[in-house]
């Protein structure tokens, strides 16, 4: 039992299948109620696709697992009505600083600019993540949560797939039209249909010591977070720290190969090594209890391919990386932001399965340079040969002495979001446009003013379903056609960007960017026009409205033959 | 005179990076390539190649000895840390 924390224990509930004589048919079964499957759950519901959500436990997270959670994640948590729970019980942070032997060699901010709701990162214990998610997944009544539910076989047919769930009670059949598989690392699922991941095992282990402090070594609002190469209380490996809530903080001990992960666990070993940080770092007068050890090793692999048939694979049964980056649980949740919306549309005969195809060719493109980011920090911290250890001992003695030097070291690329610019569902820009909100990127928040008069965010003011982001007032015929495609098959929603002061007449939804800022970072003049994807990704942009123009974007957005 | 440029400095020419660590990874990345699957001694014969490569490029005797000057006062700073790593 830790200190700071007790696990909840969830009452598995008798399925009403049991003992029935036909087999019941649901469009959605969601594998895995961790913290991906718990938001593909949530999601699902808020567009309103019932979800019936099996995993094999009945509680959250045992010990020290996930801990960063990244700015698009919680701008994604915001949309699943969790955003402000996590940030406020979590610690916030956008500085990391990077240190050689005693010596600070590099500092990365990871929010260099104002103007934005959500910070780089908020760090949080994955139990208070999952118990939060579970409490929102509770709270909707589309969602039928199962606990202590195991999936023991899957058997994938070209209009569903078939399931069969083992209780306390019996075993159960349930036929899913789509099944969503969140059931990690050792998915259930995957092995189920003898599908591959492949990748490699990196031969290096990590010791994990959760500790409660008793005293604060830097204030809450100047979290940062420290990685060490070479420290003097751990020479010759890495190690990193990182504040979680309720003053536990987390440190990782890079141990080496040859370590034993047994000896390694003893609590006196692992007392000992933290005194020792906290020794060095000049927090000689603060005690610490430990909360949580253990010691891992790491992968960094993927599925050819995220879709199989009816069956899509999110998280990390999908894709595994190494922890250096926070890519690992951030990747999951936009898995599941990039799938949910696509699988509403198909289930609803709005759009064929072939939009599904998407996903897998978004979210894949989204996991290789997750791999390709965490595999490069892994390579550094973790050198190879004789001569990859003498580069980077070379990166990090001239860190210190000039900036050219600091730009490569490598302390793990912090989770950014994809910007999915190859995606088949972008349209190209016909005209040219400054800035990073090219087709493809999520869109940035910005702070904005609603119709109420009250200050609040852009972000939440899309991600309902298409939007279709119009800067400055239109005409009345650009009002008639705006209005049109608000009726449309496929809603877009219009909103109206106006300046500061600016309103709309009734009928309009409007907000005032307050800063301009949104205006700058769309490169937006007036006339010009945004079409959002319901998961805020930017699906095409234009320099005037032209409404035929946006019903093709929404049809290319969306799969559609063409007429 | 010109000087040793000792800002970060990579990057393709008409291209942009969202991310102003991607290039500099990119390259890092591209010399520990090179040096897979050799011996030692082989990757100390890269290393070399590549400094002499790389000065020729450079051209300029300024620059050189000021990036050699640089190069050598680091390694007579931390020699004797390194050293017991090996």
């Amino acid at each position: 039992m830790l200190k700071t924390y007790t696990w909840p224990r969830y009452q598995a509930r008798r399925a009403p299948e049991l003992g029935a004589a036909a087999v019941r048919r649901v469009p959605l079964v969601i594998v895995g109620a961790g913290p991906v499957g718990l938001s593909a759950a949530i999601d699902a519901a808020l567009r309103g696709l019932p979800v019936v959500l099996i995993d094999e436990d009945n509680t959250v997270s045992i010990g020290s697992r996930g801990v960063c959670y990244a700015k698009r994640t919680l701008e994604i948590f915001d949309r699943l009505g969790l955003g402000d729970r996590v940030v406020a019980k979590g610690v916030t942070w956008n500085v990391g600083r990077t240190f050689h032997r005693d010596r600070e060699v590099f500092s990365f901010n990871l929010l260099p600019e104002a103007g934005h709701h959500r910070p780089g990162m908020v760090n949080l214990q994955q139990y208070h993540l999952e118990q939060y998610l579970v409490e929102r997944a509770m709270a909707l009544p589309a969602i039928d949560l199962r606990w202590q539910h195991k999936l023991v076989s899957v058997t994938p047919g070209d209009d569903g797939v078939a399931l069969e769930v083992e209780t306390a009670e019996g075993r159960y059949a349930l036929q899913a039209d789509w099944l969503i598989a969140a059931d990690g690392t050792r998915s259930t699922v995957r092995r189920q249909m003898g599908l591959d991941i492949e990748g490699k095992v990196f031969q290096d282990r990590f010791l994990i010591a959760d500790v409660v402090l008793d005293g604060e070594p830097f204030p809450l609002d100047r979290t940062e977070r420290r990685f060490w190469f070479d420290p003097p209380f751990h020479p010759g490996e890495s190690a990193l720290m990182h504040r979680q809530a309720d003053n536990v903080w987390r440190i990782d001990f890079q141990l080496g190969w040859d370590a034993d992960p047994e000896a390694e666990k003893d609590p006196d070993r692992v007392r000992a090594r933290v005194r020792a940080v906290l020794d060095q770092q000049g927090f000689a007068a603060i005690g610490f209890e430990l909360e949580w050890v253990s010691v891992y090793t790491f992968q960094c692999r993927r599925m050819p391919r995220f879709r199989h048939g009816r069956v899509l694979f999110v998280g990390d049964s999908a894709h595994q990386v190494s922890p250096f980056g926070a890519r690992g649980a951030n990747s999951g949740i936009q898995d599941t932001d990039n799938l949910v919306w696509k699988l509403k549309l198909v289930v609803d005969g709005l759009a064929p399965a072939a939009l599904l195809d998407s996903y897998d060719t978004e979210r894949g493109a989204a996991a290789d340079e997750n791999l390709l980011n965490s595999t490069r920090s892994t390579d550094f911290m973790t050198p190879k040969s004789r001569v990859a250890r003498v580069l980077r001992d070379a990166v990090l003695s001239l860190a210190a002495e000039v900036r050219a030097g600091r730009a490569l070291v490598n302390s793990g690329r912090l989770s950014v979001p994809a910007l999915l610019v190859d995606s088949p569902l972008n349209t190209p820009d016909d005209e040219a446009f400054d800035g990073w909100m090219v087709p493809g990127a999520p869109l940035d928040d910005a702070p904005v003013q609603g119709a109420d008069g009250r200050a609040g965010w852009l972000l939440p003011h899309t991600g309902h379903g298409f939007v279709l982001l119009r800067f400055g007032l239109p005409d009345a015929i650009e009002t008639t056609a705006i209005d049109a495609l608000a009726r449309g098959r496929i809603a877009v929603h219009p909103l109206l960007v106006l300046p500061p002061g600016e309103r709309a007449p009734a009928g309009h939804a409007w907000v005032q960017d307050i800063e301009g800022l949104a205006a700058t970072r769309c490169d937006a003049r007036p006339g010009t026009t945004y079409l959002i994807r319901p998961d805020q990704h930017v699906a095409a942009r234009w320099r005037h409205f032209d409404a035929a123009a946006v019903r093709g974007a929404v049809a290319r957005a969306t799969r559609q033959s063409p007429p | 005179m010109n000087r040793l440029n000792t800002e970060p400095n990579f990057g393709v020419p008409g291209q942009r990076h969202r991310q102003a660590y991607t290039p500099g990874d990119d390259f890092y990345d591209a010399l520990i390539q090179a040096h897979q699957g050799l011996t030692d001694a082989q990757s100390e014969l890269l290393n070399a190649r590549l400094v002499l490569l790389l000065a020729n490029h450079i051209g300029d005797l300024d620059v050189l000895r000021e990036a050699l000057a640089l190069a050598r006062q680091g390694v007579v700073d931390v020699d004797a840390t390194t050293a017991r790593r090996d």
